[in-house]
């Protein structure tokens, strides 16, 4: 097994696997269920100002399904913490107790001034929580009032605030960025600026789920009116990675430690993130559909893979961050060609049809009278689209011309890199 | 030798379990059931399984729909290549058609189940009777339609979406042909024949006439005369003589006859059924005889087939239906001779085998199968006197009607299709698409001339 003991700003748990801020952590019921589980840390549901805020009594959540219901997205308008301050604390103190191997970290929103921080940031780290994490993140309701991604939203909000946690506490400072922005950097870097010992991302994304048919209404509503809410599970990880990998190759950010939110369900998930430059990750939605016992893949899948490849979860960190760069430092002498491997094939015309209507009439479907795929070399430019969408995991593959011409544009294939920064066709190109 | 007695007797099982057995072969798919099965087509570009459909109904086409809860859009993607979709949902050999063609056969030896699907999107269109197709204006064409079975009324109903008014002569006094009186009841519950022929005419323009037979009460000229074209769907009319002497003794019955006898009893357990049943035949009435007598309460079912399992006109699953229904299925014999005196006791069977150029021959080697009851099922034929005087230039060949590819006969307005055809093989689903093709080429033929 390998080692999967990390230490996080310092912070030791003995798995990267930490409890997102949210429902799963509202309560010493749920983290101590989920420590008995076998997860390695919980950010405590966000805590505010009292008197604490209130939720709606109907629906919260919403989701995102394949056909037999398999949850792919997930939306909620949940606010932060509904109970008292007291109350929470009084928990956070006895579970840090009960388990003192594991990260306990303490997620707070309050609002843009800084006696507010002041008064509560030493309140809460007495508890013995091992951490703060600002939320600038959550997208609806907390944000009308001024907080979570209204924050997040203004690298110069961030940094203020950050600086403000930074004074009024002892133990590290974690800033939860929104990917509700164009650009991920300018917030990273405000957190940076503000003193943040490391950004955890992403937060949910602004999301309508549907309509429901009947009513010709937003789905769901409470009482007839619904609002947007903030999207996360499997779907939004595409989006989660980009930012992550955004902050860990940018000179300016990547000084900064990351924990990696946004869609991890099982370790292969992890594996993305932790090699896009995140030090450790945060779960929520898969615990909210399948319990907390999904650690147990997690931390054996992860282990397993480090063993396979014989890293250890420090090599494993960063490492695919340098394949991460700008589209105008691609190779474009570089030469793919799909290739179907016919003995795996079973012939149902996919890959043909989405060459044939929407790219580069590159796949056969008929060779010599024959029902029959095949890759017109003449015509394929390489695009992936009938890896992407042929059923058959392995069946198509896509295999590089190392010598020769490339059938399609008839030029000899080059062994130099040249990239469009050097291309003639661009007029900006870089000259000798 | 058993006793002479013959044991033949109704209420052999009790009300449950003739329900029992006479309930659904294969009950519908859930809605969760039905989603989780779409989600498992690949949605193929010219799908083989559209290509293995005889009426080429865009499967994967009606499955997506399926996915999407367009249910009515489903449906009608079916009915408008197939108007028996509902029936060929129950009855068709998916399993040597679109099933077996299916690509998921390739990887897992699983195909997604078309069947139930289609099924799945049609049961509720003959529940609710939802309108999904519309008469075209009128062109003032009358056709004459023979024959009230699957061909007849998919041709009748193409005919009238055109736009030209129909009659239906049928013989019996219901219409809806083997769909109604053949195919074994356990595929067919509910009267789901009646219901989808109630939807088919729905449409109007289609009149029918029952219990008119051509060659007794109409000749094919007088619908010459009187129509502007004639369609021939009269399927086959006389069932195959064993030719064995004693092939009149009671006890020795017409498969064709029991089943219809059964599709239309109120109280199946009313039914008289033999404690030891001997079939002889390897098609698909040979099988739902051997398996609905089993199902009645037969204690022994003999099911004797000249031939291999290859060559059996059932197709494996079918016989696979029969074995687990318990019916022996005995390969490779002939009958010999009936036993009896005026009641039949049991057969003679003779084992067969192929010689050396691969010919049937009997190889000397005999048995005997007690019987109470014998049923033959070994094919029908077609009746070729009905078409009476005037028909001499419609052409035959092997007793069957000879026709083109768009199922016109060698007479300039009459068009033929379903098992009366040559190239007829016995299934719904194809006489659906003769009746289709010919209405289509029909209305070609009027709008030209």
């Amino acid at each position: 097994m390998a080692n999967l003991n990390t230490e996080f700003l310092g912070i030791p748990s003995p798995n990267p696997f930490w409890l997102a801020s949210a429902p799963p952590t509202d309560k010493a019921y749920n983290v101590n269920r989920a420590f008995e589980a076998g997860w390695g840390g919980a950010v405590w549901k966000t805590l505010g100002e009292d008197p604490h805020i209130v939720n709606v009594s109907g629906p919260r959540y919403s989701a995102l399904h394949s056909n037999d219901r398999r949850v792919i997205g997930f939306n909620n308008i949940e606010l932060i913490t509904d109970r008292p301050l007291q109350t929470n604390l009084d928990e956070m103190r006895q579970v840090k107790r009960d388990w003192p191997d594991r990260a306990l970290v303490a997620s707070v929103m309050f609002p843009m001034n800084e006696q507010t921080w002041a008064k509560y940031l030493p309140m809460i780290e007495d508890t013995g929580a091992d951490a703060f994490e600002l939320n600038f993140g959550c997208p609806h309701g907390m944000s009308e009032r001024g907080m979570g991604a209204a924050v997040g939203q203004v690298p110069e909000y961030i940094q203020m605030a950050t600086e403000w946690a930074k004074k009024a506490a002892t133990v590290p400072v974690i800033v939860k960025l929104t990917p509700n922005v164009t650009n991920i950097l300018p917030p990273a870097k405000g957190a940076l600026d503000g003193g943040a010992d490391a950004v955890s991302l992403i937060n949910t994304v602004n999301s309508i789920m549907r309509v429901n048919y009947d009513t010709l209404t937003m789905y769901p509503t409470t009482d007839g009116m619904g609002t947007h809410g903030g999207y996360c599970g499997e779907a939004v990880k595409p989006i989660a990675l980009n930012m992550v990998a955004e902050i860990a190759r940018t000179k300016e950010t990547q000084a900064l430690p990351i924990s990696g939110i946004g869609g991890i369900s099982d370790w292969r998930d992890a594996v993305d993130f932790l090699a896009l430059g995140a030090s450790n990750v945060q779960v929520c939605t898969a615990a909210m559909v399948y319990g907390f016992k999904i650690i147990d893949d997690l931390v054996d899948g992860l282990s397993n893979f480090l063993d396979d490849k014989q890293l250890t979860l420090d090599d494993l960190v960063g490492k695919a961050v340098p394949s991460v760069t700008d589209w105008q430092y691609l190779n474009l002498n570089y030469v793919e060609k799909a290739v179907i491997d016919q003995d795996l094939c079973i012939k149902c015309g996919r890959c043909h049809i989405v060459c044939e209507d929407t790219s580069h009439q590159a796949i056969t479907n008929t060779v010599n009278g024959e029902r029959r795929f095949e890759v017109i070399d003449e015509e394929c430019v390489g695009c992936n689209l009938c890896v992407s969408v042929c059923p058959v995991d392995g069946c198509i593959s896509m295999q590089q011309l190392t010598d020769g011409t490339d059938p399609r544009t008839g030029e000899p294939i080059r062994t130099e890199k040249r990239n469009w920064t050097m291309h003639p066709n661009n007029p900006m190109r870089k000259t000798d | 030798m058993p006793d002479n007695k013959p044991d033949i007797r109704s209420h052999r099982l009790g009300k449950g379990e003739i329900a029992d057995n006479f309930g659904d072969l294969h009950p519908p798919l859930s809605r969760s059931e039905a989603l989780i099965e779409a989600d498992r087509c690949y949605f193929c570009y010219d799908a083989p399984c559209t290509i293995a459909c005889p009426t080429g109904i865009d499967i994967p086409g009606f499955i997506q729909k399926i996915r999407s809860d367009n249910i009515r859009g489903s449906a009608h993607t079916i009915l408008r290549e197939n108007i028996m979709g509902g029936m060929c949902a129950r009855v068709c050999p998916t399993e040597v058609l679109c099933e077996e063609a299916c690509v998921r056969n390739s990887h897992e030896e699983k195909p997604v189940r078309i069947g139930l699907l289609q099924r799945y999107a049609t049961d509720p269109i003959f529940t609710e009777g939802s309108a999904l197709f519309a008469r075209a204006a009128t062109t003032g064409k009358r056709i004459a339609v023979v024959g009230g079975g699957p061909a007849g009324l998919s041709c009748a109903h193409r005919l009238a979406m055109l736009g030209h008014d129909v009659v239906v002569y049928h013989r019996d006094r219901k219409p809806g042909g083997l769909n109604e009186y053949g195919i074994a009841a356990y595929k067919v519950i509910d009267d789901f024949a009646q219901k989808e022929v109630d939807y088919i005419l729905s449409i109007g323009g289609i009149e029918l006439r029952g219990g008119a037979v051509m060659g007794v009460d109409f000749s094919l000229q007088q619908l010459r005369d009187a129509y502007d074209a004639v369609f021939i769907g009269i399927g086959l009319g006389s069932v195959n003589a064993l030719g064995l002497p004693g092939e009149e003794m009671t006890g020795v019955e017409s498969a064709i006859d029991y089943i219809a006898t059964l599709r239309q009893s109120g109280d199946l357990g009313e039914l008289p059924v033999g404690r030891r049943v001997v079939v002889i035949g390897g098609g698909m009435t040979a099988i739902d005889i051997a398996v609905q007598s089993k199902r009645l309460g037969a204690e022994n079912v003999d099911l004797v087939y000249r031939r291999g399992p290859e060559q059996m006109g059932a197709s494996r699953y079918e016989q696979e239906l029969a074995q687990t229904n318990g019916v022996n299925i005995r390969r490779w014999a002939k009958p010999g001779g009936l036993l009896g005196d005026s009641h039949v006791t049991g057969v003679e069977f003779e084992r067969t085998e192929l010689d050396d150029e691969g010919r049937l021959r009997a190889t000397g080697d005999r048995f005997t199968l007690a019987a109470d009851t014998v049923f033959k099922a070994i094919g029908q034929a077609m009746d070729a006197d009905v078409f009476g005087e005037g028909a001499e230039h419609l052409q035959l060949k092997n007793g069957r009607i000879l026709v083109d590819s768009a199922q016109k006969t060698s007479l300039d307005d009459v068009w033929a299709g379903g098992d009366c055809v040559l190239g007829g093989d016995d299934l719904t689903v194809t006489a659906v698409q003769h009746g289709k093709l010919a209405a289509v080429d029909i209305d070609k033929r009027l709008r030209t001339n």
